[in-house]
């Protein structure tokens, strides 16, 4: 991993869980930031939206997600930015977690924001959940917060975890 | 249980965690209901789907298809 990869934050849920978790006052000396999470929901829902400095407005997503044996791809109409796929739902194999990845890029920029997210779930090892998504937030104000909420109202269930990176190009 | 929210502060490292908010609750409360609607409006469409897909080839092997045959018209 270069050294530019460095970590700005972490948390790990404890044992009453989360109904959300923000990163607050996020430096804005970095060029990119990376969300990452190991997670699993108290619901039937493996969905979680990202909230930019606090706001619901301006979000759309496009995504396609593959089960092994199936296809599909969906737009997102909430008008938040996500969603996140790839958090374990309460239906999945016991004690297990899912793996998120969000990418965003240039989030101190004077542009719209963007972003791409990726995740896996698995099932009792029969079967499995994969999602790619494209995510815009039609905003010029540079990231100072990320929210993450799960979609269906449910919790992160304890020893889930958030880790933001920010990444230099220098 | 009581739901909390973590927030941390990049700046200082602090982890705090707070109860949800009257308003956050209602918020949690109404995305479990539409997520709850778009669900069985998915698991609908998806019954509906299939349905479809099993009279389909049921009507092709009343025709004389076999279930190779109908399986290479179908993939």
């Amino acid at each position: 991993m270069p050294n530019t990869y460095q970590v700005i934050s972490s948390v790990t849920v404890g044992s009453g869980g989360a109904a959300n978790i923000e990163f607050t006052s996020i430096p804005q000396t970095y060029t990119d930031l990376v969300l990452k999470i190991s997670g699993r929901f108290t619901v039937d829902s493996a969905s979680a939206f990202l909230r930019y400095n606090g706001t619901t407005t301006n979000g759309s997503s496009r995504w396609i997600e593959g089960s092994g044996s199936s296809a599909s791809s969906s737009t997102d109409g909430s008008n938040q930015y996500g969603p996140v796929h790839g958090i374990v739902n309460s239906t999945k194999t016991a004690s297990t977690f899912g793996n998120a990845e969000i990418y965003i890029p240039n989030y101190t920029s004077s542009n719209n924001k963007s972003s791409s997210s990726d995740g896996v779930t698995e099932n009792n090892g029969t079967s499995t959940t994969m999602a790619l998504g494209a995510n815009l937030w039609s905003n010029t104000a540079a990231i100072t917060s990320i929210q993450i909420v799960p979609a269906a109202g449910g919790n992160f269930v304890q020893y889930s975890t958030a880790v933001l990176y920010g990444i230099k190009n220098s | 249980m009581t739901a909390t929210a973590i927030e941390v502060n990049c700046a200082t490292g602090e982890v705090t965690e707070r109860s949800l908010t009257a308003a956050e609750i209602a918020e949690r409360e109404a995305m479990a209901a539409e997520y709850a609607a778009q669900k069985a409006q998915e698991d609908a469409a998806k019954a509906a789907a299939q349905a479809a897909k099993e009279s389909a080839n049921a009507k092709l092997a009343a025709l004389g298809l076999t279930a190779e045959e109908i399986a290479a018209l179908t993939k």
